[in-house]
This record gives structure tokens, C-alpha cells and sequence, in this order.
């Protein structure tokens, strides 16, 4: 990890609320990978204190991209940032997805813009293909479709409202799939909501397929001083603790997870 | 042969026999333990580490949501999550051994009792430089908040910490109280070496959405810009209180702000929320200050300290 001053090499639009950011930062480009984040000071954000977390959506050359929606105060400023501005980013962080043992027909599982980091992870996983669930409200919500079809992976759309691919909630698809393939013993990477990634834990767990999930919390200083982004994990001795999302995670293994309630 | 070449201002300072190559340190909650942010920051040139709060045992501290943003500053209320003495004196200790930085532990108890357990358990272990007691947390149900704003009780529970640790005693002084010149003096009565403020002070932010509090804990503690005018306010009117050195915090993001408590009375100040900000704030706010001490002609930081004019 390094703080690094990055450049806007680009910024666009690339659906809906949906931003790609695209940045020179090589020292971090070039150490990054999938699942990791960077920490961004968003520029002229008055008053702010914290930095926005961002998951690596594209890492190569020595720039990388994040896609980002825009939500409030932190994206709002974002969007005013243009080609040629210097961003103050800490990088990379967090420990990503572990691609050694993906076996040979990994599902991805998307919610939004939590298809970022699983785009780089296909990336990482070629020549090893397999299928990818993109879920969202509606069609303006489902991005990097064509990242997935270029890389020849099998990808399944699903919106709440059916304005593009099947109705219905991402799992339900991640569902009629491990119902037709009942020998299949997939390992599972999700990224979004955290409704989806419970949801799809249980699936795993259940299943006995393992699940790495990919955990958003309330970050304070993305390195693992502030004890703010915390998530109770089982450990192997079978004791609950807090573990930091920003440096202990953010993927952590489905059957490690205690969900609250 | 004369000496032509400029000499630099003395950053030296010296807090309760703690010598600090400069006055500036880190706030306690804000660091970790030291290693976290080791990649980022050059240990060696911070004045002191002040690592989180420790009591006795490992404590999980509170539910998430545990931190927001406002503006100018943040909430936090993470409940002192902390691995207690032993977990942090064989996790951390080696490791901050290696530094040529003294390190001060930030310690707190759910009683009496336990804050004199902890200083004493810190007395015979090598590398720690000083105490600084924590009798003003906001977000804990014991011990904190409750010992800080009550001054016989703070008095007590210092009389009573001071007897079980030869370290140097630090109490943390909370700034919501109406007149903190007087916790200051009882401090000093009391036996403490050096007095430190402000901790944050009790917020609270609702979800007018679900007409909750986004915190967990429902309450926190502010910290950040926000507070700094509040926090220059208090360490001048304890500076006023008091013989015994003051380390001054609360909002420091420049060298500007730091030398505003070195003015006020500060002997030494501490970076808090800014390193989630800019870790490389410390580091700027020494060369800062640095800078302002020769454009004003200074040749130490002591010349500073408590210069405030009428």
C-alpha cells in the first residue's frame, strides 16, 4: 500500500448514475488485485474527513478505473472531476478474491455496481470461464455485460422490474442454476448489497460450495487503524470476533461470516 | 570560525521527563497500535505514538455502525475494541520497540479497579514511555465519560492510579464540562505529571428516513475541524489552571491549528481524525511549524508555548 497521486486520465458516463473513473496511479495499478480497493480524497468535497473506499474495477499500464454510482455528498463531488485533476489515493488495499482455487466453473454473483471487481476477477481467472449473474432494479443498473461476453463467460441478467434479461432477484437465477447442475461444485464470488451476499452465502453454505464474498461497511481509515468497518467472523476455533473489512477483508469465506439478526 | 550556516529551530520539547524530538503526536484511537500505519508514515519522525485505549482484558467494543461523516468532522462511538494488556504488549510492543519514538498507552477500565490494574500491569514493561489515562470516552457505559465529568470522582480515580504506576500520568480531559480549568487543577492536585484535551465531544446524528440514530451506540464523538475552536478554547483556560505541561488536540489538520495550542499553553499537541484524512498530515504539520518558528525569528518551540497575548 502506498498513497499515491493519481491523474483523471478519463471520465464518463456509462449508464444510468453510473461513472467509469479512469486513473494514472502505476505504483497501484500496477500491485493491484481483484477485489482489492483504493481510498480516494475526493477533491474539493468541503468539510470532509474521511476518504471514499472504491473497489478496482480495471488494472493495467498503469492506470486503473473504478465504476461508481452516484449516492450522495462523496459521489456527488466526484462527478465534477475532470480530466487532467490530481486525486489523492491510498492503495491497494484490502486483501482480494482468491483465484488459485477457483476450480473450473466459478459463478459470479453481481448486485449494481458490485459487478466492478468481478470483471478484473474474470480477467484474472482467463482461460478459465464460467457464469456470471448480473443483477440490478433495472436494465440502467446492469453494466460490464460485454467485459464478461468478450472474456466468453456465460452471463445471466436479472432485474427487480424486467426491463432486461429474467425478473426477479439475482439468487433466484443463482438458484434455477444449482438446481440444474445438482453434480456441479462451483466456487462462488458475489459482490453487491449486503441482502445479496447473505443470500448467496446461505447458498454456499448450504451447498457446501465455497462462497467468497466481497463485504461494503462504514470505512474510516481503510488501513485498519479505526476500527470503524468491523464484521463479526467465526474463527477456525469456532470463536466470534470483530474482523476489519478494510485489511482482514473485505473477502471473506461465506461459512467464516456471522450475519446479524 | 563562525558559524555561518542557519541554524534550524529546536523542535525538542519535553513532556512530564518524556522527551520528544518534536511536539507532535498522535492521538489515541486515531493510530491503532502503530503498525498500521507504518507503510504510510515515518514512525521515527512523529514527537510520540499514543495507541488506542487498553483495559485489562480483550474487549469487543461496540455494534456497527460505528463511524459517520458530518461535516467538518466525524462521529465515531467504536467502544473501545481493544486486544487488553497482554494481547497488546505481546502483539505490539516488539514491533514498537524498533522506533526511536516514545510510546504512550491510552488506558481505561470499566471501574477503579480495573484502571489501577491496567497501570500497574503497564509499569514493568519495557518501552513504554508514560500513561495517559482515559477518563473521557463518550462511548462506553463504564468507567470514560462518567470519571471525567464528575470532578471528585476524576480526582479520586487519578489519587488512586498515580500510587500503582511510576510512569509519567496523563489524564485525557473531556471538553463538555463548564469549567475545565478546574478538572485541570484537580488533575494536577491529584498527581498527574501532564494533562491532555480534548477528547470528543458527545454527538449525535438521526436517519430522517427511518428516524433512527445512524450510529449503533445512538451517540458518538465528534472529532475533526468542527472542534478545534472548542478545543484551542479548553487547553487555554486549563493552561491558565495549571503548572503541570498540557498536551493540546482536537481537530488538528495544519501546522496553523497545532501552533494555535502551542500558543494557547500546549507544550505538545497531537494529529487525530486527519490522519484518516491525509496520513501524511503529521508529518506536515512539523515542517510547518518549523517554518513558521523561523519566519518568526524562534529558535525553539519551548519560546512558544503559552505566548498567548492579552
Amino acid at each position: 500500500m502506498q498513497i499515491e497521486q493519481a491523474k483523471v486520465k478519463s471520465h464518463t458516463l456509462v449508464g444510468g448514475d453510473y461513472r467509469e473513473l479512469v486513473l494514472s496511479a502505476p505504483h497501484t495499478a500496477g500491485a493491484a488485485r481483484p477485489g482489492q480497493f483504493v481510498h480516494l480524497r475526493v477533491p474539493r468535497l468541503d468539510g470532509s474527513v474521511l476518504r471514499r473506499p472504491f473497489s478496482i474495477y480495471r488494472a493495467r499500464d498503469g492506470q486503473l478505473s473504478i465504476l461508481y454510482k452516484t449516492v450522495g455528498r462523496g459521489t456527488e463531488a466526484m462527478e465534477a472531476m475532470a480530466v487532467g485533476d490530481r486525486v489523492d489515493l491510498i492503495g491497494p488495499l484490502g486483501n482480494g478474491f482468491p483465484v488459485e482455487a477457483a476450480g473450473n466453473s466459478p459463478l459470479l454473483v453481481a448486485g449494481g455496481y458490485g459487478v466492478a471487481p468481478l470483471s478484473f476477477l474474470a480477467e484474472e481467472l482467463a482461460p478459465t470461464r464460467g457464469t456470471v449473474f448480473i443483477g440490478g432494479g433495472a436494465a440502467r443498473d446492469i453494466l460490464c455485460v460485454g467485459d464478461f461476453e468478450s472474456m466468453g463467460w456465460e452471463v445471466r441478467i436479472t432485474t427487480e422490474d424486467g426491463s432486461l434479461g429474467e425478473q426477479g432477484l439475482v439468487t433466484a437465477a443463482v438458484d434455477g442454476w444449482l438446481a440444474a447442475h445438482p453434480d456441479a461444485t462451483p466456487v462462488l464470488y458475489a459482490c453487491g448489497p449486503e441482502g445479496l451476499l447473505r443470500a448467496v452465502g446461505e447458498r454456499g453454505v448450504a451447498a457446501s460450495h465455497t462462497a467468497w464474498l466481497s463485504l461494503d461497511k462504514h470505512m474510516g481509515c481503510g488501513i485498519g487503524a479505526c476500527l470503524a468497518c468491523v464484521q463479526k467472523i467465526r474463527g477456525e476455533d469456532g470463536s466470534v470476533a470483530w474482523k476489519r473489512v478494510c485489511c482482514d477483508g473485505p473477502v471473506f469465506e461465506a461459512a467464516e461470516v456471522e450475519w446479524d439478526g | 570560525m563562525a558559524d555561518t550556516v542557519e541554524t534550524a529551530p529546536d523542535m525538542r520539547t519535553e513532556i512530564a521527563g518524556i522527551r520528544m524530538k518534536n511536539p507532535v503526536m498522535v492521538a489515541s484511537g486515531t493510530f491503532g497500535y502503530g503498525p498500521e500505519y507504518a507503510d504510510l508514515v515515518d514512525l521515527n519522525r512523529l514527537g510520540a505514538i499514543v495507541v488506542k485505549g487498553i483495559c485489562a482484558e480483550p474487549w469487543g467494543g461496540n455494534d456497527v455502525p460505528r463511524m459517520v461523516e458530518v461535516r467538518g468532522g466525524l462521529l465515531n462511538a467504536i467502544g473501545l475494541q481493544g486486544p487488553g494488556v497482554d494481547g497488546f504488549v505481546k502483539t505490539y510492543m516488539p514491533f514498537l520497540r524498533q522506533f526511536d519514538t516514545p510510546v504512550l498507552v491510552n488506558i481505561w477500565g470499566r471501574d477503579e479497579a480495573e484502571y489501577e490494574e491496567v497501570a500497574a500491569r503497564f509499569d514493568d514493561v519495557p518501552g513504554i514511555a508514560g500513561l495517559e489515562l482515559n477518563i473521557s470516552c463518550p462511548n462506553i457505559k463504564e468507567g470514560g465519560i462518567a470519571f471525567g465529568t464528575d470532578l471528585t470522582m476524576a480526582s479520586d480515580l487519578i489519587r488512586r492510579v498515580r500510587k500503582r504506576t511510576r510512569l509519567p500520568l496523563i489524564p485525557k480531559l473531556a471538553p463538555n464540562v463548564p469549567h475545565v480549568g478546574r478538572f485541570a487543577k484537580a488533575a494536577q492536585e491529584a498527581g498527574a505529571d501532564a494533562i491532555s484535551l480534548i477528547n470528543t465531544l458527545p454527538a449525535m446524528v438521526i436517519d430522517i428516513e427511518t428516524r433512527r440514530p445512524v450510529l449503533a451506540n445512538k451517540v458518538g464523538g465528534l472529532s475533526g475541524p468542527a472542534v478545534h475552536p472548542v478545543a484551542v478554547k479548553q487547553v487555554w483556560e486549563a493552561a491558565q489552571a495549571v503548572s503541570i505541561p498540557i498536551i493540546g488536540m482536537g481537530g488538528i489538520e495544519t501546522a496553523e491549528d497545532a501552533l494555535e495550542f502551542v500558543i494557547a499553553g500546549a507544550t505538545a499537541v497531537a494529529v487525530g481524525t486527519a490522519n484518516f484524512t491525509d496520513p501524511t498530515t503529521v508529518t506536515r504539520v512539523i515542517d510547518g511549524m518549523v517554518t513558521y518558528l523561523k519566519r518568526h525569528g524562534l529558535s525553539s518551540i519551548t519560546e512558544l508555548v503559552g505566548s498567548i497575548r492579552d
